[in-house]
């Protein structure tokens, strides 16, 4: 059995990735991707602690976490198409029109 | 019958108050709906002076019953051990003078009905003498001091109203404030003396009658009591126009002949009198001196006046002239001692009959002629028939020819003179000549001879005849109440304690019937022919002298009211210009000194803090709106640190 340290470091460093994608990258679809990225090492989390502590809690949060995910990629694809349509671009920094 | 109108009088004289109650209604009701009701509101005054007559009756008749001094008042004020009562003191004296004053009161307001027909205050006129009516009982009742003065002052206000009645002559105005100041130079001391006598009965009383025991009695010091008694008499000099003060009273006969009829010969002028006689245990238990110059005022004033009074061409002035002189006749009796006293009210009450009827009887005839002057009548027997028999009742009662009024008082004042006071017994005779030609004069000129005046003079109307009848009536008959062969039933009403005071000589009343007689006769030879001038002008330097009012009224003009007036007016002026307008002055710099201050600060601290508010919240805003770009990113970003700090904080890393 893995120890829950390296799970817990493991799921930080993929968190931060997932950070970093999210401020970083200028696509959106790759910003969306970073938002999976995220969500996942949650569910690392979860289900390392869910094993940790003999508890089927965080496996089933997990699965929750990942039909959650599921359907806010379907939204998230869904305002990306809607913002190619409009601007010929994914660029996310293109998109600033809700400011002053 | 008799027994029933006893209990009925001695049960009124409990409610004397209402008598002075009831012109100061009618007063208020003329004053509110006078100009409302029909007849301009003169209805009041005559309905209650009506009722207030049938009262005063009624009192009087309580002590014709022989009853005795009634007293009642109720606490108005207490300072200290000081108490002042409002109330009533009714004793004989007050009964008679409220008849008196009632009944000439009445006849007045009924007179004035006709005398002041379509006058423009003649709402106002009949409020303001309801005022003084009421004002003259209070004097009248008043058990204390305080009370009286208050009554006091409110005639002085109202004799100024009533002079100055027709104010749109400057003439007239003057003469009021003239009246006004005079008596006014007479009250103060006359206050002084009330604040004495309070003060030397250690603040404890302004009851007259208690400080009459207390002056009886000695117990207080005799300096205080004369230096109060002087003091009291400065207000009956003022009041009674007694000389030096004498001078207002002839030119308040500016005012309408009827206020000249009650204030100013029957009532007002009489209450200086009436103190004194009210007042008379502080007199004469006082230091001998101070009758001694209540006798030398009236000595100077009674012969004075009647001289002055032999010159004028003005009815009416011939008329106040004798006023003053008749009044001096009674201060200079109050200086003889209780018979005096006793004779002085006598002649006080058939006086005032007299003289309202001798007054009214020149209105009437003034009313006729439009004229004051003696040279503009002549020959108004004729036309004015009842003016003329009740004028020579009057004229003859005051001239004193027996059986009239005046005969019978000037009797009792000789006699109490003839005993021991020769001078003044001389005196009072030669005036009692000079008082029979000035009146014969004054009927002979007004009444026969050829009319000299404008127009067709008639008779007047029934309003104004009438009180003419009733007064007549009053001047023949009130004598008798004082005569001694008929017991003099005045004295015992009056003076239950004295009345073994009076009585009659022969040989006087011979010498004053043959002083007047002797007056009559001079003036029928000297001024029934017809003449272009008058007979005394012949007395060039007298006449003159006459003229000029002895150089009295000039001296105080020159010598007293220039003087005062000027002075007075530079510093005023002085005072106005350099105080009053200065304070004006600084007090307008300091406000627009302190003006300029608050706008500084108005514009520099406060504008400048709005506005800096605003523009700080502007300038922050411009500043700040650069964080919001539209890119989510950033905000995430920002976002992301604000999680790290609080993550930070709570965890407690640092």
């Amino acid at each position: 059995m893995i120890r829950l340290p390296f799970v817990l470091f493991f799921a930080a460093l993929l968190f931060s990735a997932g950070v970093y994608g999210v401020l970083a990258r200028r696509n959106a679809v790759m910003v969306l991707m970073a938002i999976e990225l995220m969500l996942n090492a949650v569910n690392v989390n979860l289900v390392a602690f869910g094993s940790q502590l003999q508890d089927v809690t965080g496996q089933i949060f997990a699965l929750f976490v990942i039909a959650v995910a599921a359907a806010e990629v379907g939204i998230g694809l869904a305002i990306v198409i809607l913002l190619y349509r409009n601007r010929e671009s994914i660029n996310v920094d293109e998109v600033n029109l809700l400011k002053w | 019958m008799v027994a029933e109108a006893a209990t009925a009088a001695s049960g009124i004289i409990t409610s004397s108050w209402i008598v002075v109650l009831l012109p100061v209604i009618s007063a208020l009701l003329t004053l509110f709906f006078g100009k409302r009701t029909p007849g301009k509101g003169a209805v009041y005054g005559i309905v209650a002076l009506g009722a207030a007559f049938v009262m005063s009756l009624l009192i009087l008749w309580h002590f014709v019953q022989g009853g005795g001094t009634y007293t009642s008042g109720v606490d108005w004020f207490t300072i200290g051990p000081f108490r002042v009562e409002v109330g009533q003191y009714i004793d004989g004296l007050a009964a008679v003078m409220l008849v008196v004053v009632t009944t000439v009161s009445l006849c007045v307001h009924v007179y004035s009905l006709g005398y002041m027909d379509g006058d423009v205050r003649f709402t106002w006129f009949y409020v303001v003498l309801s005022l003084f009516t009421a004002a003259m009982l209070n004097v009248v009742i008043a058990p204390n001091l305080i009370q009286l003065l208050i009554g006091w002052e409110v005639m002085g206000v109202c004799s100024y109203l009533l002079i100055g009645h027709w104010y749109e002559e400057k003439q007239n105005s003057d003469a009021a404030i003239k009246a006004f100041i005079t008596t006014r130079i007479g009250d103060v001391p006359f206050m002084f003396g009330i604040f004495a006598l309070i003060f030397a009965t250690g603040f404890t009383t302004s009851n007259i009658s208690a400080i009459g025991e207390l002056v009886k009695s000695h117990e207080l010091s005799s300096a205080l009591v004369a230096g109060a008694a002087i003091l009291l008499f400065g207000g009956t000099i003022g009041k009674s126009a007694q000389f030096p003060l004498h001078v207002w009273l002839p030119d308040a006969m500016a005012g309408p002949t009827p206020v000249s009829a009650l204030i100013h010969a029957a009532t007002m002028v009489a209450a200086g009198v009436y103190l004194v006689g009210r007042m008379y245990e502080v007199f004469i238990n006082a230091e001998p001196w101070v009758l001694q110059v209540l006798g030398i005022i009236g000595a100077i004033t009674m012969l004075g006046s009647a001289f002055m009074a032999l010159i004028q061409d003005d009815i009416k002035r011939v008329l106040a002239y004798s006023t003053l002189s008749q009044l001096a006749y009674m201060v200079a009796s109050m200086s003889l001692g209780p018979a005096g006293r006793n004779a002085a009210f006598f002649h006080l009450f058939t006086h005032a009959f007299f003289k309202a009827l001798l007054f009214l009887g020149a209105g009437s005839v003034i009313h006729a002629v439009h004229s004051n002057n003696m040279s503009d009548m002549g020959g108004l027997r004729k036309p004015m028939p009842v003016t003329f028999w009740t004028f020579l009742v009057g004229s003859a009662a005051l001239a004193g020819i027996a059986p009239l009024a005046g005969f019978w008082s000037k009797d009792e004042m000789l006699v109490s003179a003839s005993e021991g006071h020769e001078l003044l017994f001389a005196i009072m005779l030669f005036t009692a000549v000079l008082t029979a030609f000035y009146t014969t004069r004054m009927v002979v000129q007004t009444f026969f001879g050829t009319y000299e005046g404008h127009g067709h003079p008639h008779e007047s109307p029934p309003s104004m005849a009438g009180p003419l009848v009733v007064l007549a009536i009053g001047t023949v008959i009130v004598g008798f109440l004082g005569a001694p062969q008929l017991h003099a039933p005045f004295f015992k009403w009056v003076f239950f304690d004295e009345p073994e005071a009076l009585h009659f000589e022969a040989w006087i009343a011979l010498v004053g019937t043959a002083a007047a007689l002797l007056g009559i006769i001079t003036a029928w030879k000297l001024y029934s022919p017809k003449r272009e001038t008058d007979p005394l002008r012949r007395f060039g330097g007298a006449w003159n002298l006459l003229e000029h009012r002895y150089y009295i009224d000039a001296f105080y003009m020159k010598g007293i009211v220039y003087p005062v007036r000027d002075r007075a007016s530079a510093a005023v002026y002085w005072f106005n210009q350099h105080v009053l307008d200065g304070i004006v002055n600084g007090a307008g710099a300091a406000a627009r000194g302190l003006a300029q201050v608050v706008n500084l600060f108005d514009r520099g601290v406060i504008d400048r803090a709005v506005n800096g508010v605003a523009g700080t919240a502007g300038a922050t805003g411009g500043l700040l709106k650069y964080i919001q770009s539209g890119n989510v990113q950033r905000y995430m970003a920002f976002l992301f640190v604000g999680v790290l700090v609080l993550a930070i904080v709570f965890a407690k890393l640092v």
